[in-house]
């Protein structure tokens, strides 16, 4: 079975998730985002020509503000022509197949694909129907993968931490529904994380979660203690149907990252969150706003580790 | 016509034969094994030096899409499919649209089935009406109009009042009744086994529990009600362990497996191959080992192809979204051959999970070649190697896992009551 990322000189050729990629082509990522970030550690981006001429569409299945315009932000840094496509209001709603939408995309002579949809594997249907020339970003999929945002988190955890061979990190919340934690999980063990945690009630998480590779805990407590990096996740409302969870105050109660129970990780640990945050819900405000929280510093670096994921794929 | 089949291996399970004997045909039927019977003049001759000669092939399941899916297969299409995978016999479920739950319907199937004259076809009934699972469709009237068994095909039946009831009617005339276990509630949204690979891809899970809640109720309404019950397309280790403790306490109940499970586990989804998306799903490897198990001390009475084929536009899909199902007809000979060779199982044994096992399940008397038998035959070359080309593929689904796959067994003759109806 050959990984549909790498061509066949190992180098990227799409980015569908962190799952597969060597631990080299997510550090060249990293250090290539680096070079998109100002020496100072300070959030200037340079504008470049890297994709002068080139045309990015990102097409979003599903709705999404913050991480489309990171990724349009990031296409015109590199000088592309971007166009945006909500298909979820236009042509699948005609009755148009995914992959008909995508041929039609292709004849407009794209050059890269940024997609975003509910379904898990549908980054991978596309990246498998398009011609070799034509590369594909996974913006997130269903509950698989989401990875440019967890390499965004990576490059988040060694601005502040240098090394990942020495941190203890806790993914905290719905990691059964969520793309963005099973690419995290990915990055962290491939990065050579020694001891990467989940921490979420039985009813959040997948029912073999451990073969990925992580340490389960149900206590929230418990899985902070002496912790480097806290990664929080979003809890959709939605959650609360479908006899998941009682209620939202219940969950924070007992799985809500509070000041006290931060306290508990390393003096210096970082929390990080992918956004959009429910304030009360997963996280108190005094720890969103706190002096530990990463969380704006994630949204600019995102767009620097987007930049150096579409240019080194147009092969710059 | 007298046809006779010489130099042939003649392997019959339902007669312990497996032997070098020629094979003589008169009037449709098997008339003489060893030598030709008195006065016989032979109108055509078999040449079967190398072959191996056996019943035509008996399928508990494949569907035929017909009538209400005729943009996926037509009886033409698959009729031809089955013949050429050496299948003379198949029973569909009544998952049409409309479903089998009128008389006229099956009637109507036969009688196309018949005018076609290459495979015989058996309908099952639906246990529901519209297979909703709420009112029992007129079975009497059903399995007049020729219906062996009646099953829920893959509609849920969640309301076990109504379960019980169509058991206890079913037992009232002595009509078998065919189940596949799936707690629907339990297997909500599901496309995938709960297990590592739908962990890593984020596939919405359906749990072991899913088949094991449901077969725990199904054995103790059947206990309750006394019917002869069938559980179709196991595909749990668990649920291997529960069939094989209700036969050893004399419940009344027997087994399937689908081909597709013997060979495959989860991990052949890889990466979101939608063609491995299958109902039930591919489970883990210890479940393919329990089913092979279950084959191996005749816990699971036979093996089907599961024939369900499928329009490419409903593959070409995000896993998820797409159709389950694989066409499966013209290689589940092939691949009961792989699993005998791989576990080292005598094709006596083998086979008869694809002839008299099937056949007893559909209550007829087919799938053997006893004297005076309907005259349904399979000849196969067992060195043919042959390569699984999609396109090569008869049945109008071109979607299966095996795709690419060198099998080894090949059909080279087919005959339906003493009639060549395929060779190649």
């Amino acid at each position: 079975m050959n990984n549909p990322q790498l061509n066949k000189n190992g180098e990227l050729q799409h980015l569908l998730s962190t799952e597969g990629l060597p631990a080299r082509i997510l550090r060249d990522i990293l250090d290539r985002a680096g070079e998109f970030v100002a020496p100072n550690g300070g959030s200037e981006i340079r504008k470049v020509p890297l994709l002068h001429g080139k045309s990015v569409f990102n097409i979003f299945f599903e709705n999404s503000t913050r991480t489309r315009t990171t990724f349009e932000i990031a296409a015109k840094r590199l000088s592309a022509d971007v166009v945006n496509l909500n298909i979820g209001s236009s042509s699948t709603s005609k009755g148009e197949t995914l992959l008909d939408t995508v041929d039609n995309l292709c004849a407009m002579h794209a050059d890269m694909f940024v997609v975003r949809h509910s379904t898990s594997g549908a980054a991978h249907l596309i990246a498998k129907h398009v011609a070799p020339d034509i590369h594909v970003i996974n913006a997130g999929d269903g509950r698989h993968a989401h990875p440019t945002q967890a390499l965004l988190d990576m490059f988040t955890i060694r601005h502040y931490k240098k090394e990942f061979h020495n941190l203890t990190v806790a993914i905290v919340g719905d990691v059964l529904h969520s793309r963005v934690a099973r690419s995290q999980i990915h990055a962290l063990t491939t990065l050579g994380v020694p001891e990467v945690r989940v921490v979420a009630p039985k009813t959040l998480l997948p029912t073999h979660v451990d073969k990925l590779g992580v340490r389960v805990f149900h206590d929230m407590q418990e899985g902070l203690k002496g912790v480097d990096v806290v990664m929080m996740l979003r809890l959709q409302n939605e959650r609360m149907q479908g006899a998941l969870l009682p209620s939202a105050q219940e969950y924070f109660k007992y799985y809500g990252l509070t000041q006290e129970r931060l306290a508990l990780a390393k003096d210096d640990a970082i929390v990080m969150h992918p956004g959009p945050m429910n304030r009360g819900v997963e996280i108190d405000s005094s720890v969103a706003d706190g002096s530990h929280a990463v969380i704006l510093p994630q949204v600019t670096f995102g767009i620097a580790v987007r930049m150096a994921v579409m240019s080194m794929l147009a092969g710059n | 016509m007298n046809i006779h089949i010489k130099n042939g291996r003649l392997i019959d399970p339902k007669n312990q034969l497996d032997a070098q004997q020629d094979l003589f045909i008169v009037d449709r039927r098997i008339a003489a094994i060893g030598t030709a019977p008195k006065g016989f003049v032979a109108e055509q001759v078999i040449d079967a030096t190398g072959l191996i000669v056996m019943p035509g092939l008996v399928d508990v399941a494949a569907r035929l899409r017909e009538p209400g899916y005729e943009y996926r297969a037509t009886l033409e299409s698959e009729m031809a499919a089955a013949v050429a995978g050496g299948v003379t016999s198949l029973a569909c479920p009544p998952d049409t649209d409309p479903p089998l739950d009128e008389p006229g319907l099956v009637e109507m199937l036969k009688h196309r089935a018949r005018a076609l004259n290459q495979c015989r076809v058996f309908p099952l009934g639906a246990l529901t009406y519209g297979l909703k699972g709420a009112e029992l469709t007129e079975m009497v009237e059903l399995s007049e109009a020729g219906c062996k068994a009646f099953s829920q095909a893959d509609a849920p039946l969640t309301d076990t009042r109504v379960l019980m009831r169509a058991m206890q009617y079913a037992a009232t005339f002595d009509f078998r009744v065919w189940l596949r276990p799936q707690d629907s509630f339990l297997a909500k949204n599901g496309v995938a086994h709960d297990g590592e690979v739908a962990t890593r891809l984020g596939l919405p899970p359906i749990p072991v529990i899913a088949e094991t809640v449901a077969l725990s109720t199904a054995l103790q309404l059947a206990r309750e009600t006394g019917v002869r019950l069938h559980i179709c397309r196991l595909s749990s280790a668990a649920g291997v362990d529960m069939i094989r403790a209700a036969k050893q306490e004399g419940l009344n109940v027997t087994c399937d497996v689908s081909m597709n499970h013997v060979h495959l586990t989860e991990m052949d989804i890889g990466f979101f191959d939608a063609n491995c998306h299958l109902m039930p799903p591919l489970r883990s490897q210890s479940d393919r080992a329990g089913l092979r198990g279950g084959l191996l001390d005749g816990t699971i009475d036979a093996i089907c192809s599961n024939h369900s084929p499928v329009d490419d536009d409903a593959k070409q899909l995000p896993f998820a979204e797409a159709e389950a199902g694989a066409t499966g007809l013209e290689l589940l000979l092939t691949l009961v051959l792989k699993w005998a060779e791989q576990e080292k199982v005598p094709l006596l044994h083998a086979l008869s999970r694809i002839t008299i096992n099937p056949a007893q399940l559909l209550g007829q008397k087919m799938g053997h070649l006893s004297l005076g038998a309907h005259a349904d035959i399979c000849i196969f070359d067992p060195a043919a190697n042959w390569r699984v080309e999609p396109a090569a593929l008869r049945s109008q689904g071109k979607n299966t896992p095996f795709n690419g796959y060198e099998m080894q067994g090949r059909v080279r003759y087919t005959l339906l009551d003493g009639q060549l109806v395929f060779q190649q």
